[in-house]
């Protein structure tokens, strides 16, 4: 009895805890995504105020080949960021496991710092290095090694790297969290066994660290998709399905077809990370 | 000489390493049989994993040469060295099957895909464990990884197998059968091991030769019987077994014995296997088990001591005494209880001169 009563005491004490999140989690995830979804389902009426009619018309507007390459932009660049991520990322996030604790804490600083600034300030600093007249094309004309100055800017180049510059962390601690967990034993055993350097890497660390190149690729990948300031930033030119959307919502004032967007781009990224954990992907925090 | 020559697989020629903290290897030189079983013995952090780490590739000495056949290894790595290793952790690939994890030293020396599963079934049958091929290494108890670990060294037919403490994360029941099984299957097989261990019974049980280690040395190189009965050091003589070791003036030796004298009394020891003179002062070693207390003097003898407990061990009693001078002895020789001397009482220590040790004895000078 006594027993009882005390699980039922955690049970509830669990719950004082749970609630407040679970609260947390409808009002600002759960409400917002349901009204999205409401709003793609129902049509406007004249005075921009909701109609209660259901309508799949804003999904079957969204059927133009036009709007495809829109969303085809996106997945394309995303997918670039997160391959050139990775092939800078996890080498950056081996040596920082690998490294003594000195060159440890400073790649980790390295990672870390430029979270203490915003997004949006680091790339206009990045704009500035590649602007026409800008430090970058100074050094090169100084080393002689161009005539004219290079127009960085506007190429599609310039808005990958600022891609890569804001989304590679995100590459870099999956990667090195799964680097420095493996048993390093068993690479030794391996080139015990008569491996090459490079083999034993490709027969047991690469292995045993695709937890976290796969995590890394997710996380890259999935905000990936969404993000069009950036390119607007580097001028760019593209057009994306973030570009897309806003220019419905805002432009536009067309919120059914606007939401309809955000719905498909949603179901995208859900499908990606679905995918993800099906193949045994790790836990990511999501569920 | 040219045949004796023949015979040596390993050579240790002056190794020396340092890991920036002091030495961890001073000028190790050992050469070791074919078929030999060569145990490194010692506490943990005196160099011996160093100096397997050495054999195989996995560090590279400061100074000295690892030779092989006649063939200076010292720069090759790892993967170029007939040499296999079995990890203290077992280091099974955890993403690998049994099977895989075998075969894993024949896949990348290319051997093709029959002529691997004829080895790894042979493998695994070796080490009785054919029906687990398909298992992964999670799946599989302490005892069983052991045996893949083993049967995966194997493998690739090295010249010399190196076991890093390799029975030490098992319990002892299991510890005894695996120590008879290996010994079974380097006998069969007649591979050279160079085994290490920190636990003495399980060197003395299964070696030809010992190298005891402390301290980036080798204290003593020798067969079980000559560190058990002539240890070379102290070190040895406390690291090894359990004895009682007095210190004492020679007061008369004539070749065969002689008699020593020190604050406790007077006693005698062989001194067939040591070089001492009169007035010199020198080490015994007296095993546990060949320490007697009789309740009367013996010849040749005059250590009283004082009965301070007497024990039953399980077919003999030990009896446990204070001397005159303080040291604290075990006796054995008594089988029960009822025979034993009780606390308080006077006994008079005494052995076999033949069967104490002279420690540091012309034995092993050479």
């Amino acid at each position: 009895m006594a027993r009882k009563g005390g699980m039922r005491g955690d049970a509830r004490r669990n719950a004082m805890f749970v609630a407040p999140m679970a609260l947390l989690a409808v009002l600002l995830v759960a409400l917002p995504l349901i009204y999205v979804l409401g709003t793609s389902l129902v049509q406007t009426g004249e005075d921009f105020s909701l109609g209660a009619t259901f309508t799949l018309d804003n999904y079957k507007r969204l059927l133009r080949a036009d709007y495809l390459q829109v969303f085809l932009n996106s997945l394309q660049l995303a997918l670039l960021t997160t391959l050139v991520s990775l092939l800078i990322g996890y080498p950056f996030g081996y040596c920082m496991a690998r490294a003594g604790r000195r060159w440890k804490a400073l790649l980790m600083m390295l990672v870390i710092i430029p979270f203490w600034t915003s997004a949006l300030v680091r790339i206009y600093g990045w704009k500035i290095l590649l602007q026409a007249n800008g430090p970058i094309n100074a050094v090169l004309r100084g080393l002689g090694l161009i005539d004219k100055n290079i127009k960085f800017l506007g190429s599609y180049g310039s808005v990958l790297l600022a891609m890569v510059y804001c989304m590679i962390s995100m590459m870099i601690l999956p990667c090195h969290s799964a680097v420095d967990k493996m048993d390093f034993t068993l690479v030794e055993a391996a080139r015990d066994l008569g491996s090459r350097p490079w083999r034993a890497f490709l027969d047991v660390t690469l292995p045993l660290t695709m937890p976290g190149i796969l995590a890394g690729c997710v996380l890259v990948f999935v905000p990936s998709v969404g993000i069009f300031y950036l390119s607007d930033i580097m001028g760019g030119g593209l057009v994306l399905v973030g570009n897309l959307i806003r220019d419905q919502l805002l432009k536009v004032r067309d919120w059914n077809t606007g939401s309809a967007m955000s719905m498909v781009l949603i179901l995208i990224t859900a499908g990606v990370y679905l995918v993800y954990r099906k193949s045994g992907g790790d836990d990511l925090g999501v569920f | 000489m040219d045949e004796a020559m023949a015979e040596v697989l390993l050579s240790l020629r002056h190794i020396s390493k340092n890991f920036g903290e002091g030495d961890v290897l001073q000028d190790v030189s050992l050469d070791v049989e074919r078929g030999e079983f060569v145990t490194l013995l010692g506490a943990s952090g005196c160099g011996k994993t160093t100096t397997l780490r050495i054999i195989s590739g996995l560090e590279t000495p400061d100074a000295g040469e690892v030779i092989l056949n006649g063939q200076d290894m010292t720069d090759l790595p790892p993967e170029s060295r007939p040499v296999n290793t079995v990890f203290q952790s077992y280091a099974l690939f955890p993403h690998m099957n049994v099977e895989k994890n075998v075969a894993y030293g024949l896949r990348v020396r290319g051997m093709d895909k029959r002529a691997q599963a004829a080895r790894v079934r042979e493998m695994l049958e070796l080490v009785q464990m054919s029906e687990y091929a398909g298992r992964m290494p999670a799946q599989l108890s302490g005892g069983q990884r052991q045996r893949i670990a083993i049967a995966r060294a194997l493998a690739p037919q090295p010249q010399l197998l190196l076991l890093d403490e390799p029975l030490g994360a098992l319990d002892l029941q299991l510890r005894r059968q695996m120590q008879i099984e290996l010994k079974r299957l380097q006998k069969k097989l007649g591979i050279t091991f160079i085994y290490i261990t920190h636990d003495q019974e399980e060197a003395i049980n299964m070696s030809d030769r010992i190298a005891v280690m402390r301290g980036g040395r080798f204290e003593q190189l020798g067969t079980p019987e000559e560190i058990y009965d002539h240890p070379a050091t102290r070190y040895v003589a406390q690291f090894i077994g359990r004895s009682t070791i007095f210190t004492g003036t020679v007061r008369s030796a004539n070749g065969y014995s002689a008699v020593i004298e020190n604050e406790n009394g007077r006693f005698t020891v062989d001194s067939a296997h040591a070089e001492i003179r009169e007035g010199e002062i020198c080490d015994v070693c007296v095993r546990t088990e060949r320490m007697r207390a009789s309740r009367t003097p013996v010849e040749g003898f005059d250590l009283p001591a004082t009965v301070r407990e007497a024990r039953y061990a399980g077919g003999h009693v030990l009896t446990y005494v204070t001397t005159r001078g303080g040291v604290e002895a075990v006796a054995e020789g008594v089988e029960r209880m009822c025979d034993a001397p009780a606390a308080g009482d006077t006994v008079y220590l005494h052995w076999n001169p033949a069967q104490a040790a002279v420690i540091g004895g012309a034995s092993h000078g050479a």
